[in-house]
């Protein structure tokens, strides 16, 4: 018993004595409270230079931390306890979040850069008036596939391609309910947003005659795979699909014509923040031309400054594949949001989506 | 556990009621609401009604299986570990692996696994062709089993090690054959050995889930993936429970159904 004791006494000591030191550390990082910003954001999501760029410009100490899903940060934001000052959050999640009354409303005034924007991206019906968000990058849902290694006849212009008996055990599909049973709704016409049960039903008896030619529903780590060749065909994001291509010069990326996804990330300041005046410095620093265009460069998605288009190679730019014109944009939708009830049936017909596949 | 002085238990009653009780109480009070937080049983009406009771079945089915393979490696390991002379020494290299963080050893399967990856290439060199190895019911059982063996051996190990030697050297004497020793000596033995071994084993199998996404493609759905999908994505924290209620309910099954009997006499 007597050891017992001892030996417990010995870890309170220590965890006391490290708490102590941990809580000095803080404070020295934090002195002066005013001079330090709490980022949360999408992982691999910005050039870890521009961080330390923007703390010797400002003075300003930044905390990075990243998270992996809008829902799952929106957890975190929620519950408080937390003092991010800025948030990247996607368009359907804003929308939440300024129902929920969980945003600071954003001072255009001190956001000079705002101006770089092109006006497509402003003032959109998830946040009109970008009252509560700022564009950070954007991007659509498609496939990127090896066309050394499939029949010439298959160049997903339709997303029926994927339902080729060719691809048989050949096609990889990312893990989001949305994404999928979007995928599934567009390939027979409907809206991604549909809100009819008899449609979700029909795409989800299409989604599995999938069956055979899928080979797994994963997330980040298709990047790899299709790197290494290891996969032939993926439904994915396009930024991720630009990495891919940028490791691996066989392939290619196509947003099929029956329309996708088009998603937003913007910029947003929790009700949380501890130092507004530097989120919005942060912004407007991340609105900066340059700072942008060195951001895409990086980041590999598509980036809504129209001043750093001119700073960015025209290869980049005019890539059809990744900046789409907006004719082509008017196949895309956008994801709106569905209410818990609806994203639970999505979620509910996805999961028996996966345990169909054999 | 009996102790001496009341005083002496307290921290204990409190560390249970924290840590066990409250949460189950907690998870038990999630499972009644709905969406819109109202008090009502229709989670686990949707439970009965909906693919969720495929699903704990296949959960059953393929822990069942991880358990089998799991079992039938480390008894004759374990076994052999106790005739070695440096018996702790391997049994430490044996457990040295699980050490190392569950994420990392699946990942290392990804690239082993994979179409240019090492396994392949021993195939390749006995003249067949490489196939893709990752992504399949035979990976995901392949990974767990090898990740819960150390767990298996360890109860195997002790129990066998206890045992009393003479024991059979007695059976042997009396004239039973080497299966008969087995069958009526060692293995009554040690039941309680690889029962607590089944219990670590089954029990974490029924809620594996992130191999079943890097390692199965998520072609394996386990109750431990649903429950993460409720929490995380369709932020269903009622069906969530709900779940987790029947995983709980599973566990004690099993903990009953492999419980040690208290019985007079030493083992």
């Amino acid at each position: 018993m007597k050891s017992l004791i001892q030996i417990m006494l010995a870890i309170v000591i220590a965890c006391g004595l490290l708490s102590f030191a941990a809580s000095k550390l803080e404070a020295a990082n934090s002195a002066g409270g005013k001079d330090t910003l709490v980022v949360y954001n999408w992982g691999e999501y910005i050039d870890p230079s521009l961080i330390d760029q923007f703390e010797e410009e400002t003075g300003i100490s930044v905390i990075y931390e990243t998270y992996d899903s809008n829902e799952a940060m929106l957890t975190k934001i929620r519950q408080g306890g937390s003092a991010y000052d800025v948030v990247v959050p996607s368009e359907y999640t804003i929308e939440t979040m300024i129902k929920e009354d969980l945003l600071i409303e954003i001072d255009h005034s001190k956001l000079p850069n705002l101006q770089n924007i092109d006006p497509y991206f402003l003032d959109l019906p998830f946040d009109p008036k970008n009252k509560y968000s700022i564009p950070y990058f954007w991007g659509t849902v498609g496939v990127v596939y090896n066309p050394n290694e499939i029949p010439k006849h298959i160049t997903f212009d339709s997303w029926d391609d994927l339902w080729d008996p060719a691809l048989k055990n050949k096609v990889f599909l990312v893990d989001g309910a949305r994404e999928i049973m979007g995928m599934g709704l567009n390939s027979l016409g409907y809206s991604l947003n549909s809100r009819d049960d008899n449609q979700l039903r029909e795409a989800l008896e299409k989604l599995k005659l999938l069956n055979g030619n899928v080979k797994a529903i994963i997330g980040d780590e298709i990047t790899p795979l299709m790197i290494n060749n290891e996969a032939t065909v993926a439904v994915t994001f396009s930024g991720q699909a630009a990495d891919m291509m940028f490791e691996n010069e066989e392939l290619d990326y196509a947003v099929p014509q029956e329309g996708s996804n088009l998603w937003f990330d913007n910029m947003v300041i929790p009700k949380t923040s501890k130092n507004v005046a530097g989120a919005h410095q942060f912004m407007n620093f991340m609105l900066d031309a340059e700072v942008a265009a060195q951001n895409t460069d990086y980041v590999g998605y598509a980036i809504p400054n129209k001043a750093a288009w001119e700073l960015l190679d025209d290869e980049v730019v005019n890539d059809e594949r990744f900046y789409p014109h907006e004719e082509s944009r008017n196949n895309l939708e956008v994801y709106e949001n569905l209410g818990l009830e609806l994203l639970g049936t999505y979620n509910e017909y996805f999961l028996e989506f996966k345990m169909s596949l054999e | 556990m009996k102790f001496k002085s009341k005083s002496a238990s307290v921290p204990y009653i409190i560390w249970i009621a924290l840590f066990v009780i409250a949460p189950i109480g907690l998870v038990l009070y999630y499972s009644m609401l709905d969406l819109n937080g109202e008090f009502t049983l229709v989670n686990y009406k949707n439970f009965f009604t909906s693919a969720y009771l495929t699903m704990t079945l296949t959960s059953f089915w393929y822990a069942l299986v991880i358990t089998f393979f799991t079992l039938i490696i480390a008894y004759p390991t374990a076994y052999l570990l106790t005739k070695t002379r440096h018996k702790h020494l391997w049994l430490m290299l044996i457990i040295i692996p699980s050490w190392i963080n569950l994420l990392l050893k699946t990942y290392a399967f990804i690239g082993i696994f994979g179409l240019y990856g090492p396994v392949n290439a021993v195939i390749k060199l006995l003249g067949f062709d490489p196939t893709q190895i990752l992504f399949t019911d035979f990976s995901f059982v392949f990974v767990a089993v090898y990740i819960f063996i150390p767990f298996m051996i360890i109860p195997i190990f002790n129990a066998l090690d206890k045992m009393n030697p003479s024991l059979i050297y007695a059976a042997r004497d009396l004239g039973a054959s080497p299966l008969t020793t087995f069958r009526r000596v060692i293995f009554p033995l040690t039941i309680e050995g690889v029962k607590s071994g089944v219990q670590v084993t089954f029990i974490p199998a029924l809620s594996l889930f992130m191999i079943t996404r890097l390692i199965a493609g998520n072609k394996v759905i386990t109750l431990g993936t649903a429950i993460e999908q409720q929490f995380l994505v369709a932020q269903n924290w009622g069906m969530g429970s709900t779940i987790a209620v029947f995983l709980i309910l599973i566990m004690f099954a099993i903990m009953r159904f492999t419980r040690t009997k208290k019985k007079g006499g030493r083992a």
